[in-house]
């Protein structure tokens, strides 16, 4: 098959771009590990038995949460750029200085300020360690009582909202410009692959939904639609360039569905609202119905948030939990059985990527469409 | 000794919930579908629609039990 008009110029240029911005990135091997983090591990090594014991809760939550730094195999990491507003201003540096430690025990010090990371976040170091060797104070239910800088690194759900904007546009630029190129003509690669997808978005999601006025929300709906589908699925590679658990990520789904609230409100016509304000009901009954109505508009928008976080997360763990089992077990003879659920969750999951794009999409005409229609 | 959150138990009959609800969506899109065989397409939309909200609410109780 002749696949060489896929690869045309604006295309390479993006890809260059991603790879030049990825390069920036260092893969640091925790090989280079100092005498003071053997020391610290050591100390690790030390803790009561119990630490020690797989806790496959804590393993899976750990692999659905944001990082920073992104896991390539075994000891190999990729060091993602740590950005920092402190009171000194900002202060960046690579996260692999902080050596692969999670629990607070590896100091980087920059411009005069002393930075740990514990549990994924970062805070201002303690002076002194704690008897754990930890630069930290903790309280009773071992929660941090450091202050914070003001964190805005880039993390590894930030690189895959990145990655994935790269293949959006990718395969979209493409698209036009086919679209431009034999216009009149039956699609070509890539478009004939896109094209039932938009009409399908079109014909099932938008028309039924929305009425005549379809065409106005069509951008809104393909993009959030596409946007949703492609990190779902990016979400399921295990291993690069996937696996970060952006569409389960409470901060990417409340946005999206701030979107689709925007949109309803500003779209919204004087049926609309009397239909909030005013409904034809009796006057005494406006005491219960108005301030329902009026939940009603930001209840719909935080039930799309959290059904697409729930969702993608649920299914994470749930592929997390299956392959734990063998290290719950310790045994090998545990592994075909696991890997078989986890192999057959995953399948299902292609599914609901595709089933939780559709219906936050559907959803949100839905919304939009109630919110522009004429009458009843 | 049996140890363990009661948040557990309460996941649980979520997913006894749910699983009652997704059998009677399907079961009646099944029947659907058998009196109408050319309406499959429309009645399999709905009844994923249907579903997701169901499977939503009980994803809902896993959020609250993991919290």
């Amino acid at each position: 098959m002749d696949c060489s008009h896929v690869f045309d110029f604006k295309v390479n240029r993006l890809i260059v771009v991603f790879t030049l911005f990825l390069a920036l990135f260092s893969v640091t091997p925790s090989l280079y590990a100092q005498e003071d983090t053997l020391k610290t591990t050591s100390a690790a090594h030390a803790e009561p038995e119990a630490e020690k014991k797989f806790n496959i809760g804590k393993f899976a939550l750990h692999h659905v949460a944001d990082s920073h730094s992104w896991h390539v195999i075994g000891d190999y990491y990729i060091g993602l750029p740590v950005i920092l507003y402190t009171q000194v201003g900002f202060v960046t540096f690579n996260s692999g200085d902080f050596l692969h430690d999670d629990e607070a025990k590896v100091v980087v010090e920059r411009y005069g300020q002393r930075f740990v990371k514990m549990h994924e976040k970062i805070y201002y170091a303690s002076a002194t360690a704690n008897e754990h060797g930890q630069y930290a104070d903790l309280d009773e239910a071992h929660h941090v009582k450091n202050a914070r800088p003001l964190d805005i690194s880039i993390t590894k759900n930030t690189c895959t909202l990145l990655l994935s904007i790269v293949v959006i546009l990718a395969v979209f630029l493409k698209v036009a410009n086919s679209y431009k190129k034999n216009a009149g003509k039956s699609p070509k690669g890539i478009q004939s692959w896109i094209e039932p997808i938009i009409i399908f978005v079109r014909d099932d999601i938008a028309k039924p939904n929305l009425g005549h006025k379809y065409e106005r929300f069509m951008p809104y709906l393909l993009t959030v639609f596409f946007f949703i589908w492609f990190n779902n699925m990016l979400g399921l590679v295990p291993f690069l360039p996937g696996g970060a658990n952006l569409t389960g990520n409470t901060a990417v789904t409340v946005v999206l569905a701030l979107l689709t609230l925007i949109l309803t409100v500003t779209n919204g016509n004087k049926y609309y609202w009397r239909h909030i304000f005013a409904p034809d009901v009796p006057w005494w009954l406006y005491i219960v119905l108005v301030p329902v109505e009026i939940i009603g508009i930001f209840t719909k928008p935080i039930a799309l948030a959290i059904r697409l976080f729930a969702n993608i997360t649920a299914g994470h763990i749930l592929g997390l939990a299956l392959i734990g089992l063998v290290f719950v077990f310790n045994s090998i003879y545990v592994a075909p059985v696991s890997i078989a659920f986890a192999l057959f969750i995953n399948v299902i999951e292609l599914l609901v990527a595709f089933i939780q794009a559709f219906i936050f999409t559907i959803l949100s005409a839905l919304f939009i469409g109630m919110a522009i229609e004429e009458h009843h | 000794m049996i140890t363990g959150s009661i948040a557990a138990i309460g996941a649980g009959l979520a997913a006894i919930g749910a699983g009652m609800g997704i059998g009677k969506i399907g079961s009646s899109a099944m029947e659907g579908i058998a009196r109408q065989p050319e309406a499959a397409s429309k009645i399999q939309t709905a009844m994923l629609i249907a579903a997701a909200f169901v499977e939503a609410v009980a994803l809902f109780a896993v959020v609250v039990a993991l919290v």
